[in-house]
């Protein structure tokens, strides 16, 4: 009997815990986010004397002059990011699938060398080579070109992309390879028919952790990309933030709008995204 | 007519062989190159280059031997840019990570209502860019627009403004912050999955025997979220290391290189000084310390493995 209060009321304690814990931090998130959208819609001199209050009026032409283009770039810098981002994740995939193919099931003696090799890489992050990454892509006449940005994010995926796809390919039973064998297809056959079908949930993982790191990157497009018209969504805030410095509602305006496309690749997305961040970390 | 056959099998099998090397050369060398070209050389050259006094124009001629290493050791901003990134660290490990860990622990189970939602709702910072959430805590933090001076007035009214980003002895402290707002979520996620691994009837078990909520926890869901934990360490080790991005949104490190974390101290000396020599020997000392890391972390998790 008293067990069974103490159990109660400890019960409720530890759910008001829970409860009050989680409305903490939700509070902590969503009010720097509930400032940027709203904060976008008011006039500087209601942003600064009322500065968590709803917007009243409601002053549209932050956001109308950037989605007309009237003020910034932000379509512009939008299409920079997706162009990198579509460049980056096609070219990623393609050659680390068929990389980690040949790895996973190939046999030839340079094999677990080869690995090891493409392993080597989680150790040099990209600062550690960024000084002669930069003169490299200097001599091959990349800077300020969008390659610029995509060949060196496509080469430093490939780790991470290699023990990922070579891990799920490994798995694939031999059966299968077998039976694609008596119907006449070599490694290749099997790889377009067999794997490359059954792959597509991992795949699809890969090529998310990809667009993700693309489209959020900012070290590579701010030494590579020295005219604005190829600027990224990151590239375009820094810039924009630069040539609006004292009207914040512009900017807030800007932010949320940059936010728009990473938001909904995240709710669409989720599943991968999680799945891709949290695959090493749990198996071990 | 054996000899004949032996002739042709040995073709076919020479054939076939050829054919196994072409399709892997297919398979392996274009991202072979790229990683060759854009990776691995680029880091043997940053080793090479630290030698050198070198502005990245014409040929390496004037050596330098360690001498760049040793004006860098020497360098207060240097050193005040590895303080902060270990303070980084410390951070990351004694606020972040315990705090994602408590939030997995509430959110991470079905049976509290609106999991799901929390659970999503709190990995979002980390989703958007640390660009934006640099400038969006630009706004927060701004004196005269922002949010920091109008809390601090309703709490204590009449006391003065700060300006969090524009002194140098806060700034270090007011980016901290929100590089934990925006990765807690991560580490939060990756421990939910860990706990997700846990069967429920271990600690159903020890439930029946007794066990109090602070017992389940300490004996059966810490051992088993060990490895887990061990490697959001290792990665917030690691992580921290590298902070550019959101320092570099949030004032460059500045002012008077408050804020400086050896990425944006690389990114000045060899970048607007253009000094890829005595930039590269930072390169180097950021690749030495995050191996030392690495070593001497797995070193320790093996030895307490063993013992």
């Amino acid at each position: 009997m008293i067990g069974g209060v103490t159990t109660r009321s400890g019960t409720i304690a530890s759910s008001v815990f829970k409860y009050g814990v989680s409305l903490v931090v939700t509070l902590v998130i969503a009010i720097p986010l509930y400032i940027s959208i709203f904060g976008g819609f008011k006039g500087l001199g209601q942003l600064q004397a009322a500065p968590f209050s709803l917007p009243s009026p409601y002053v549209v032409s932050q956001y109308s002059d950037l989605v007309v283009g009237k003020v910034g770039s932000f379509w512009r810098d939008l299409g920079n990011s997706t162009l990198v981002a579509a460049l980056t994740v096609g070219l990623d995939l393609v050659l680390c699938a068929a990389a980690a193919f040949a790895l996973a099931r190939i046999r030839f003696r340079l094999s677990g060398l080869l690995y090891n090799y493409f392993l080597i890489g989680l150790l040099f992050p990209l600062a550690v080579a960024i000084l002669p990454l930069y003169l490299q892509l200097r001599t091959l006449g990349l800077v300020n070109t969008y390659w610029g940005v995509v060949l060196p994010q496509v080469a430093f995926q490939v780790p991470w992309n290699i023990v990922l796809l070579r891990g799920f390919f490994k798995s694939i039973p031999q059966d299968l390879e077998d039976a694609t064998a008596i119907d006449g297809y070599g490694p290749l056959g099997f790889f377009y028919f067999m794997v490359l079908p059954l792959s597509t949930p991992i795949l699809a993982t890969a090529g998310i952790l990809a667009l993700v790191a693309s489209w959020n990157n900012f070290f590579l497009p701010l030494l590579v990309f020295n005219d604005s018209s190829k600027f990224t969504l990151p590239m375009g805030v820094m810039d924009f933030m630069g040539q609006h410095s004292a009207d914040w509602n512009q900017i807030l305006a800007f932010l949320t709008l940059a936010m728009i496309p990473a938001v909904v690749l995240f709710i669409l997305a989720q599943r991968y995204i999680v799945a891709g961040l949290t695959s090493g970390a749990v198996k071990g | 007519m054996p000899y004949e056959s032996r002739i042709i099998l040995s073709k076919a099998a020479r054939k076939k062989r050829r054919a196994t090397v072409l399709t892997l050369i297919l398979l392996v060398a274009p991202i072979f190159v790229i990683f060759t070209l854009l990776v691995i050389v680029p880091v043997f050259q940053a080793a090479e280059y630290s030698l050198f006094r070198w502005n990245g124009l014409g040929p390496l001629t004037h050596f330098f031997g360690l001498r760049n290493f040793g004006f860098l050791l020497k360098d207060t901003i240097f050193q005040k840019a590895l303080l902060h990134n270990m303070l980084i660290i410390v951070f990351s490990l004694l606020v972040e990570l315990p705090l994602a860990l408590l939030l997995a622990m509430i959110v991470g189970r079905g049976n509290f209502k609106l999991a799901v939602f929390f659970r999503t709702f709190f990995f979002l910072p980390f989703v958007l860019s640390e660009v934006i959430t640099g400038v969006l805590w630009q706004f927060i933090y701004n004196p005269q627009y922002g949010l920091v001076n109008p809390i601090i007035h309703f709490f204590a009214p009449g006391s003065p403004g700060i300006a969090p980003l524009g002194s140098p002895t806060s700034v270090f402290w007011a980016i901290l912050i929100v590089i934990i707002w925006k990765y807690f979520g991560l580490h939060m996620t990756i421990y939910i999955a860990g706990l997700q691994g846990i069967p429920v009837e271990l600690e159903e078990a020890a439930r029946i025997d007794g066990a109090t909520n602070a017992q389940v926890i300490r004996h059966i869901v810490l051992p088993l979220l060990s490895t887990t934990i061990q490697i959001t360490v290792f990665f917030s080790i690691i992580g921290s290391f590298q902070i550019f991005d959101i320092v570099w949104a949030m004032g460059r490190g500045d002012p008077v290189n408050g804020a400086e974390t050896m990425v944006t101290y690389l990114y000045k000396f060899g970048f607007q000084r253009f000094n890829i020599g005595y930039g590269s020997s930072v390169a180097v000392a950021i690749f030495v310390i995050c191996l030392a890391f690495s070593i001497v972390y797995q070193r320790l998790l093996l030895r307490e493995q063993k013992g």
